[in-house]
């Protein structure tokens, strides 16, 4: 197993900070040649716009997809992360902004079977939505693949898709490790 | 009475049940923006290149500090209208300035729902004593600093962010270097011994400053701004230890600002890999032209 985390922009550190927190060793991935071994990818928040010109001006873009597609890697996004991962193919789409601007931003205790009294911090965040092609009954379950992992007011906030973790809000700003511990241990 | 505060306790739960406009909602979108360039724009045209670039923000004001140099006169707050419009154009976060002490002008900010306040000193002050009580606001503010006392001040009035004030609108980086490594220097000169006099005369909490002290940092995250006109120049900044970088008049007052936009966006992620540097610092035009700090017949810094 060898971790790494996004480290083009945004909150980085942050991601760190709980991984050292679990005792895990990572690297900060930059360039392609970091992606060398990896199995697990953390994608950090921050603006997604910027983070995807970065990674396809130096060609990170298509390795990550890749690496996907050979089931290699791996991957849990946070806010922008998971928004990268919705375009990555992940069992979700993304309502960019979804809650509104800044002054809509909120914390709060999530509802969730697997992370008791989750507490989500939700910053410019996305509104996680079932993919837009499937047309499936019930929110995000797209023949039963994507789990939905936490709601607030009833939308999914976490959610799985195989190999893919997407969480609207931020973990590692909350100082929350469980979520980081449940991607290290099940994936 | 002893219904009522039952009937309270109850739902207090309730009331706490999503929390908004706290100092971690406010801060934590600084964190969200480390690493990435804020770029000054004057229009939903320019917003949208600075987007295409790769700007993590953009901050709306009606005219670079280049051209309010050139220009003269009052600088206020920008016209809503021209606010609006960038807030349609792009979905980055939108930052805006208002005059230092000017609260009615934050007021309006924040009827605009923009994203973050800027309490600038590139526009006229509007009260030369007292800073904008910013705790009491909803949106997050940044601030600018020239040395230790000023980032806490600031930081205790509220600020989420602080960025160096370095000389806006000069393309010229030494005062961004000089308040740089001026607010590093006080930080690692912080002692138990100095604690107390430090936060007397720094007129800030002593708790703050025990809090700098242990951290050896500031609290919030810290851009560096004022004279960023080069890949060069934003990549320097980056390996003295900036979290990111604000770029004013370098984009738009240069020959190609697409290009250079872009470069100085690549640059900020590879600030430490020479050759990338050298690659994305290639043909980039002629930059915006530049002033020595000792010709300026005005110093926005100091105000």
């Amino acid at each position: 197993m060898k971790v790494g985390i996004l480290a083009l922009q945004g909150s980085v550190t942050e991601h760190a900070k709980i991984l050292h927190n679990l005792r895990t060793q990572f690297v900060l991935v930059r360039s392609r040649e970091d992606f060398q071994d990896l199995t697990h990818l953390i994608l950090p928040g921050g603006e997604s716009t910027t983070m995807e010109k970065l990674l396809k001006k130096f060609e990170m873009w298509d390795e990550i997809l890749r690496q996907i597609q050979n089931d290699n890697l791996k991957v849990f996004g946070t806010c922008a992360g998971a928004i990268l991962l919705a375009k990555f193919g992940a069992g979700w789409s993304v309502q960019r902004n979804g809650f509104g601007a800044q002054q809509a931003s909120f914390s709060t205790v999530l509802k969730s079977k697997t992370f008791p009294d989750l507490r989500g911090v939700f910053i410019r965040a996305p509104r996680l939505k079932p993919p837009s092609k499937p047309p499936s009954n019930s929110p995000l379950e797209k023949g039963g693949e994507t789990e939905v992992l936490a709601t607030f007011e009833n939308e999914p906030v976490l959610v799985r898709d195989g190999n893919f973790l997407g969480a609207s809000f931020h973990p590692e700003i909350a100082g929350e490790t469980r979520v980081h511990e449940f991607f290290l241990q099940k994936f | 009475m002893a219904d009522y505060t039952a009937a309270v306790c109850r739902w207090q739960p309730l009331l706490l049940m999503a929390e908004k406009n706290t100092f971690e909602l406010k801060s934590g979108l600084a964190q969200m923006l480390k690493g990435g360039v804020i770029m000054d724009v004057m229009n939903a045209e320019q917003a949208q290149i600075a987007e295409d670039a790769g700007a993590v923000a953009v901050m709306a004001l009606e005219r670079i500090p280049s051209l309010i140099r050139q220009d003269g006169g009052v600088a206020r707050a920008s016209d809503p209208a021209m606010i609006q419009a960038i807030k349609k154009k792009v979905s980055i976060p939108v930052m805006a300035k208002v005059r230092v002490g000017h609260f009615v002008e934050a007021q309006i900010l924040e009827a605009l729902d923009i994203d973050f306040i800027d309490e600038s000193e590139v526009l006229t002050p509007a009260d030369e004593e007292f800073h904008i009580e910013k705790k009491a606001f909803k949106l997050p503010f940044v601030c600018g600093a020239r040395n230790l006392g000023e980032a806490l001040r600031r930081i205790s009035e509220g600020a989420a962010m602080i960025r160096t004030k370095g000389e806006a609108g000069t393309g010229n980086i030494v005062e961004a270097v000089r308040h740089w490594k001026q607010i590093q220097r006080e930080i690692a000169e912080l002692s138990d011994k100095n604690l107390k006099e430090k936060a007397k005369e720094y007129r800030v909490p002593d708790s703050l400053v025990q809090e700098i002290k242990k951290d050896r940092r500031l609290p919030v995250v810290t851009f560096v701004a004022g004279g960023i006109a080069t890949p060069a120049d934003a990549a320097m900044m980056m390996q003295l230890g900036a979290e990111g970088v604000f770029v004013g008049s370098g984009i738009f007052s240069s020959e190609h600002p697409e290009k250079r936009a872009s470069a100085i966006v690549q640059a900020t992620m590879n600030f430490d890999k020479p050759d990338i540097l050298a690659k994305v610092s290639a043909g980039l035009g002629t930059p915006m032209r530049g002033d020595e700090i000792s010709e300026l017949s005005q110093k926005f810094a100091e105000r």
